[in-house]
């Protein structure tokens, strides 16, 4: 290209924009920086008016996110032997005693064994269907890829209701395996749309050379096919992840105690008087993080994803 | 696609013999492969879709299974049709869909068209602005109840320092005329990025040589704005409209934590309302007919619209 275009937009224009777009975008992180700076604060802190920008930081939303503490008269605390951990300190401070671990670590656990066990059976099932619908005549191939897009627009309340009673009679309330299988079933959806497009744009004269060689169909698909898939099978995997990680009608409706999901929980961390803002923030935080992490290494794929493939960049 | 080298070894191969020589036909294979996804399908959403329909001549309760089970024909929905407080629900939806579509297509119009400046390190700031959309909305709409506490929440604090009214004066979350706005202001938060990133696709597919044919013919920025831009971005504005408006009138998880409905049930989007109905008064019957009624709704509202975008494009 010329140095000089007529549609390249002026040195003056470029600064404009983008000095725009950075205001829009510290706005728009003020909240996630605040959840950030919450999970630092003492409660003190966190509900000073005006609310404090520079502050001394403290772990106690964090010893308090995992930990649960009753109140000691100070008799009782004199009477205890001098802290042996730093946030038995902390906790001393407050005239407390830690009494045990919270659920944060368990529900924190579920999200990961749910979160992967649905994303793994997702990209499993959807990889072969996906490439199915990709390479072979499968009859009604347009009604059936139709209807597994169509299953993601009923409002997951409405689904609750019929599966609240299935897992009640199949005895899989509130129990890891149910949530895997359901959260499977809304995502593979995305799952089998996705990597039908990445499947799509793999040229099939691999396989074919591949086949002639002498190869069966099922070794030309997992010799051939699957390593040219790899980033659109990973990209998609995260996809998958983050959905169900974030999910909370159906955890909040089907499990209650040993299946329960992160988010549902940590809007109930309570302290003294309402929420204990730095704990919750701090359970925020630690959730929240991976998530991002995790968009930033998508970024290349992100539009493809969130429009099930229907816009390729 | 017919005519391919494998497909022609494929008929040309005696069935019987394809068999014993690939292990499985194609035929079987993809059936193979498909068969899992649809299984899961029907089991996990097509069956109790029909169970759904069953309830909803009914009027069971699930807190009660052990009760006889009657059918009372379309009494659920007749009911559910004439009942004046779905309507204001429904009302309170129609308000949360238009003014979260309104400014995420403005706004995100807007930056996405300043991004296509393509001023320096504008891919690192579109990543930037990406991330609200990807976090979990419950637990992002429960810390937003923070944020807007009278007094002590950074969002009242900052209206506040920007227009000089008492930062206690105001409560958005508990005020039955904030309150609405409240659930707009924190979903347009999260989801402009989205109608972003597909408008900013739309934006990089107009090639270049259509702007300098314009600019040949002497057609005004302003003329080349509404003649080349808009109606070459509109399709993927389209786009990005069915896919928000679908999710928000589904919308659960960021309003039950942002307002829980209230105050009153100024905020009580259909969704809460169908799980108020379903899962506190457990109206098991009732609910159903309400989730076919949403269920209708979406469906044929997006079959309309995809008519609609479908015609645009072909334009």
């Amino acid at each position: 290209m010329s140095s000089f275009s007529i549609t390249e937009p002026s040195s003056r224009q470029k600064w404009a924009a983008g000095t725009l777009v950075i205001l829009y975008a510290v706005i728009t992180l003020l909240p996630l920086f605040w959840i950030l700076a919450t999970g630092f604060k003492t409660p003190a802190d966190a509900i000073s008016y005006p609310p404090k920008i520079l502050f001394e930081p403290s772990l106690e939303g964090y010893v308090n996110l995992f930990t649960t503490r009753t109140r000691v008269t100070p008799e009782q605390l004199e009477a205890l032997p001098p802290p042996e951990t730093w946030y038995e300190a902390i906790v001393r401070n407050r005239d407390m005693v830690i009494a045990g671990p919270s659920r944060y670590g368990e529900r924190f656990l579920n999200s990961l064994i749910i979160g992967f066990g649905s994303t793994f059976l997702s990209i499993f099932l959807g990889t072969l269907a996906a490439y199915a619908f990709s390479r072979f005549r499968v009859p009604l191939k347009d009604d059936l890829l139709f209807f597994i897009l169509s299953t993601r627009m009923m409002p997951p309340i409405a689904v609750a209701i019929p599966i609240f009673l299935m897992f009640r009679t199949l005895g899989l309330s509130d129990t890891h395996l149910g949530m895997i299988l359901l959260y499977t079933a809304v995502n593979i959806s995305l799952a089998v749309w996705l990597l039908k497009g990445f499947i799509d744009e793999i040229p099939r004269e691999y396989e074919e050379a591949a086949l002639i060689d002498g190869y069966t169909r099922f070794q030309a698909f997992y010799k051939v096919v699957l390593p040219q898939a790899a980033t659109g099978i990973a990209s998609t995997a995260i996809f998958c992840l983050i959905f169900a990680w974030n999910e909370y009608a159906f955890a909040v409706l089907l499990t209650s105690g040993t299946a329960q999901t992160a988010p549902p929980f940590i809007p109930t961390i309570i302290g003294v008087g309402g929420q204990d803002w730095p704990a919750v923030a701090a359970g925020a935080t630690l959730f929240l993080v991976p998530v991002m992490v995790f968009t930033i290494l998508l970024r290349k794929h992100l539009l493809r994803g969130i429009t099930f493939g229907a816009v390729r960049k | 696609m017919p005519g391919t080298i494998a497909d022609r070894v494929a008929q040309a191969t005696p069935p019987h013999l394809a068999g014993r020589i690939k292990g499985f036909s194609d035929r079987t294979i993809a059936w193979i492969f498909v068969a899992p996804t649809i299984f899961l399908l029907l089991a996990v959403n097509i069956f109790p879709l029909i169970w759904t329909i069953n309830l909803s001549f009914t009027n069971f309760r699930a807190n009660r299974p052990n009760r006889e089970v009657d059918y009372i024909g379309l009494r659920n929905y007749e009911r559910i049709l004439t009942d004046s407080d779905i309507w204001l629900t429904m009302q309170a939806t129609a308000h949360f869909l238009f003014w979260t579509l309104f400014f995420q297509v403005v706004i995100g119009f807007t930056l996405a068209w300043l991004i296509n400046r393509k001023f320096k390190g504008n891919d690192l700031w579109t990543t930037i602005i990406v991330l609200p959309m990807m976090l979990s909305p419950a637990v992002v709409g429960n810390f937003w109840t923070f944020l807007y506490q009278p007094q002590i929440g950074l969002f009242n604090y900052l209206v506040a320092f920007l227009t000089g009214v008492d930062p206690s004066s105001f409560q958005m979350i508990g005020d039955v005329v904030l309150a609405p706005w409240a659930i707009v202001i924190v979903d347009t938060w999260m989801w402009t990025p989205f109608v972003m990133l597909i408008c900013l696709a739309g934006l990089r597919s107009i090639p270049d040589y259509i702007y300098e044919a314009a600019e040949i013919d002497r057609a005004s920025k302003w003329r080349q704005f509404w003649t080349i831009t808009v109606p070459m971005v509109l399709p993927f504005l389209m786009l990005a409209v069915l896919f928000r408006g679908i999710e928000n009138f589904k919308m659960f998880d960021l309003v039950v934590q942002l307002t829980g409905g209230g105050p009153g049930s100024v905020t009580e989007l259909t969704s809460i309302n169908l799980k108020r109905e379903a899962f506190e008064k457990w109206r098991t019957g009732y609910a159903s007919a309400y989730a076919i009624i949403l269920f209708v709704t979406v469906f044929g509202l997006a079959s309309i619209y995809v008519k609609a975008l479908n015609k645009v494009k072909e334009r």
